[in-house]
């Protein structure tokens, strides 16, 4: 077939170029409006077919539904569409550079994906007779020993579901262990750096929390902290490489200090990605930190999750980790749960969570090692903290970094507002990144740094990626720098401009109403 | 390797503009004796996908697929069909490989389905409410009661024992070091639940009550009286949903009183997956909102007046509140709550009717016959898709002597109460849509010989 061309121009000459009309339907081109379910499905419309059931009387115990319960159906095209154009909304490493500091928002392997679907993996239940599942446990087993060596820590609970939920698994068996010898100590000490599961986990476990001083070069003040130990101290929780992406170079000082004044050391280990295969958490006197296996090994961020936070453990804290677990012996496997702990792990804390953890997340993570093995994990750490130093190096002639000049940082470069024209925040540089086609970085965290902006790259931005980011930004903090008004008003580009999260809070509207229809 | 772009001329570029001679310069801060050289022993060098995919479908072939053989295990997570557009669909880019949605305005995507999600859930459960996700069924049952304790200022949780056995397992452990004071007991193999004792045992220290519907051997009743009870006491009634798919059929624990609704979503796109990821359902009345753990996200407009979504209500979350957040919870589950919402859109409510009706059909039908096998009685009067059997043996054996014939024939009460020697002749057999008359016929005939 041809292309019938004539009477049709082939230029674009004549035509005017200037501000975008509105459009009759509010869609621009590719960026379409999408309603929701609630305004465009009904009661009535699926798009699933059943077989029509089995003649059978009613065994509801007479609590059978007598009202609508208000759930829209689609059909399976109108699903497609409305799922497909949403996602169109949204900003994915797929799409692009996401430098989201404390995020390791790296590349995920398809291949990844494609393993965990295995129904080998995603088809079993997790309450099948072991007999059927060994090669289940046996993944489990592996990641367990990948993630034991790569650390240097005796000991691994895998069931944790995500960074959060690990460090309350560690608090917890600090807790334990220092019950088991009697000794009730009520404070945990964490640096302001800290992220906030930090604080929260240690309330939620009970304990009283205190701040850790840090020094002008961005660091647990040592002299601070032992002045601060004493027999109430349980523990610190300490992130290394830390939120502001340096090293806790005395990290071992600090082990020893708190060790010897009986408390424990928690590691905060979402950075982990930054000296996997160069560092071992074990040879710093850690006793219990977790690992975010959807930031350092890849498995996807989904939108908020799902997540995985197995967490390592010292010789100390081994016996206190939670239940269930699984155990290897002669190439069989078997669960040791609340039935057979007595037998050798009296003292473990219990369960935190119904079944095994995030099989979904171990078998990525899994195939994610096997596919770098040991050269190639301590590659991405070279990587990763090689691409930021380069931003940090690219940046800081526009950019106060405060903790520059004290020397290199690891996977992460750190930012402050200052030096911003009057009125212009870190807030307005995230909206004009937005604008140029990139995922901000990490704003207004961690608290130590006014106005913070954590960027990390992670090793799986080329060069080019970065050159772009880099060039993207100085043009943005130029224009906080001049006061340019465009860059306050942005996004302008994005399918929505600025939000009002205020109104949001204050008027809270978390559930669709029918009424507003009629509105 | 083919996840890392540099190449060693790009690493040269780069190392001359941060001004060092190598990369281990930039690990100067790592003492020297922390410090690894080579590759860590003990582990093997890099892959090729093939020699991966080799190595993860060999341990993936040591497993009993479920959907390979006659399968009826429940107790908490439920084999469905899930439409092939759901997993393609949480496959986009643009929502597997997003994170959290900080930046509301490249975020619609996400967001939009969570305001949805949100509305589902609280109108499956009857609530005014819900929240954007939690980690699973077990640990949104635990905040729940936590929640109950920060709004009626007492610490008494009085645990139905029809709860899941996990779930209470979770609540003992966290409870230890709160100071709650959890109380719980293991089921009778009853047809009655324990709803009147329940009833009973409320007094002026108890924060909440929390019964399972259907509980976990699969009976269900009517809330009302004990969540009237429980809130002229002052407390709260919690319930939890381990299998949404029953709302479709019966009353939901909302409209007969309940104020926090918890569940595991697991039932509606998620699949088995061995236990995780999965998603906690959080639902309650609107007067505890500010009361409730994690993510929330909320209607709002942009500076165009355009309607958009954000997350909201953050002051209540760790990242503002650090040490007095309602729950440490960040993460939570995005991807699986988004599966949910998906499979709830393809359903709708017909779709839910039609699939909740097909299940509990043929688990009426399956309960007949495994009645008429000698030597095995049902207790339950009531059930939704998931019943209880009493075996002349142990039932544990009988579940593997079953798997040695390629059936998974349901969860034995052994495996879930080790301790309770009254509870070990007991079978927990789960019967949904995806089961076929072939394979009840299989389960029956199996069963016979391994009695016999
Ligand atoms: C430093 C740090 N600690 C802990 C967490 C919590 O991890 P998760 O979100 O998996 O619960 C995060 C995640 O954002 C983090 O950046």
């Amino acid at each position: 077939m041809s292309m019938n061309n004539q009477g049709r121009p082939t230029r674009s000459e004549d035509i005017e170029t200037g501000c975008a009309p509105a459009t009759f339907t509010g869609n621009r081109a590719l960026i379409l409006e999408e309603k929701l379910i609630f305004e465009s499905g009904s009661t009535d419309r699926t798009g699933i077919d059943f077989p029509a059931a089995p003649d059978a009387p009613s065994k509801l115990g007479g609590l059978e539904r007598s009202v609508e319960i208000g759930l829209p159906g689609l059909s399976e095209s109108e699903t497609v569409r409305h799922y497909t154009r949403l996602s169109r909304q949204n900003y994915g490493i797929d799409l692009g550079f996401f430098p989201l500091g404390s995020c390791t928002m790296k590349h995920n392997p398809r291949l990844n994906e494609k393993m965990a679907r295995l129904p080998g993996f995603a088809d079993i239940h997790p309450l099948q007779p072991q007999q059927t599942v060994q090669g289940a446990y046996q993944v489990i087993d592996e990641l367990a020993d990948w993630l034991k060596t790569l650390t240097g820590m005796p000991a691994v609970a895998m069931s944790p579901k995500a960074g959060a939920h690990g460090e309350l698994c560690g608090v917890l068996a600090i807790r334990s262990a220092l019950e088991a010898r009697g000794d009730a100590r009520e404070v945990i000490l964490v640096p302001e750096s800290a992220h906030g599961t930090n604080p929260a986990t240690a309330a939620f476990a009970g304990y009283k929390v205190e701040d850790i001083p840090a020094t002008k070069e961005g660091r647990v003040d040592l002299d601070a902290l032992i002045a601060r130990l004493g027999p109430d101290v349980a523990g610190v929780m300490i992130t290394n490489p830390n939120t502001c992406g340096l090293f806790e170079r005395d990290m071992k000082k600090i082990s020893d200090a708190v060790h010897e004044a009986g408390g424990f050391v928690y590691c905060d280990g979402a950075n982990f990605n930054a000296i996997v295969g160069k560092v071992r958490p074990g040879d710093l006197g850690v006793d219990a930190m977790h690992i975010n296996l959807h930031k350092t090994f890849s498995t996807p961020h989904g939108g908020g999750g799902p997540g995985s936070g197995p967490v390592v453990f010292s010789e100390a804290l081994a016996p206190f980790a939670p239940l269930p677990f699984v155990e290897g012996q002669g190439g069989e496997y078997r669960l040791v749960e609340e039935e057979n702990a007595e037998e050798h792990h009296a003292s473990s804390f219990g369960r935190m969570v119904a079944f095994h953890g995030q099989m979904g997340m171990f078998t990525r993570a899994l195939t994610y090692m096997l596919s770098h093995g040991a050269d190639g994990l301590r590659q991405v750490s070279e990587d990763a903290v090689l691409n930021a130093n380069y931003i940090l190096r690219s940046l800081e002639d526009v950019l106060d970094a405060p903790f520059a000049p004290s020397g290199p940082c690891m996977h992460e470069a750190l930012f402050s507002d200052k030096g911003f024209a009057d009125g212009f925040t870190t807030l307005d540089i995230a909206k004009g990144l937005i604008d140029e086609g990139f995922h901000p970085m990490t704003m207004y965290f961690p608290l130590v740094v006014h106005g913070a902006m954590l960027i990390e790259p992670t090793e799986t931005e080329s060069k080019d990626a970065i050159d772009e980011f880099v060039g993207a930004l100085r043009h943005v903090v130029a224009a906080a720098k001049s006061g340019d008004a465009n860059l306050k008003a942005a996004p302008h580009h994005a399918p929505r401009r600025r939000l009002d999260e205020t109104m949001a809070a204050r008027k809270p509207v978390l559930v669709y109403k029918d009424s507003e229809t009629a509105a | 390797m083919r996840y890392l772009p540099l190449t060693p001329d790009d690493r040269d570029a780069m190392l001359a503009r941060i001004g060092v001679a190598s990369v281990d310069d930039l690990f100067s801060d790592v003492p020297e004796e922390a410090r690894l050289t080579g590759t860590i022993r003990d582990l093997p060098d890099h892959a090729s996908e093939m020699a991966v995919e080799r190595h993860m479908q060999k341990l993936a072939n040591k497993n009993l697929v479920a959907g390979s053989v006659p399968f009826f295990l429940g107790a908490g997570a439920y084999r469905h069909h899930v439409p092939s557009s759901v997993d393609h669909l949480i496959q986009r880019g643009e929502f597997l490989t997003a994170y959290t949605p900080y930046q509301p305005e490249i975020a619609q995507g996400t967001l939009q389905v969570l305001f949805e999600f949100q509305t589902q859930v609280a109108r499956l459960f009857g609530c005014d409410v819900a929240n954007a996700s939690m980690y699973d069924g077990s640990t949104a049952c635990w905040e729940a009661i936590t929640m109950a304790g920060r709004i009626t200022r007492r610490k008494k949780a009085l645990l139905s024992n029809g709860l899941h056995p996990h779930y209470v397992s979770v609540a003992n452990s966290m409870a230890r070091f709160t100071g709650d004071d959890v109380i719980s007991s293991a089921p009778e193999l009853s047809a009655k639940t324990d709803i009147a004792d329940l009833i009973d045992m409320i007094d002026a220290e108890t924060s909440c009550v929390v019964v399972q519907y259907p509980d976990i051997l699969g009976r269900m009743e009517d809330l009302t009286a004990l969540a009237a009870k429980a809130q002229e006491a002052g407390a709260l009634l919690v319930a939890v949903v381990t299998e949404p798919v029953a709302l479709g059929a019966v009353k939901s624990p909302g409209e007969m009183g309940a104020d926090i609704v918890v569940g595991e979503g697991q039932s509606l796109g998620v699949g088995l997956q061995f236990g995780g990821p999965y998603v906690g359902l959080f639902a309650c009345k609107q007067k505890y909102v500010r009361q409730m753990p994690g993510r929330l996200c909320g209607e709002t407009v942009d500076a165009e007046g355009k309607r958009g979504f954000v997350l909201t209500l953050s002051t209540r979350e760790q990242h503002i509140r650090r040490e007095k957040a309602t729950s440490n919870i960040c993460t939570n589950s995005g991807l699986c709550a988004l599966a949910f919402s998906i499979h709830m859109t393809l359903l709708g409510e017909k779709g839910l009717r039609d699939l909740a009706q097909l299940n509990h059909a043929k688990a009426v039908k399956a309960a007949q016959q495994l009645a008429q096998i000698d030597g095995v009685s049902v207790v339950n009067d009531s059930f939704f898709n998931e019943f209880t059997v009493i075996l002349p043996v142990d039932a544990r054996e009988a579940v593997r002597e079953l798997a040695d014939r390629s059936i998974l024939g349901g969860v034995s009460l052994g495996r879930l109460y080790p301790n309770e020697s009254e509870l070990s002749h007991a079978l927990l057999i789960t019967v949904t849509e995806t089961c076929t008359d072939a394979d009840v016929d299989a389960l029956v005939s199996a069963l016979r010989e391994v009695l016999s």
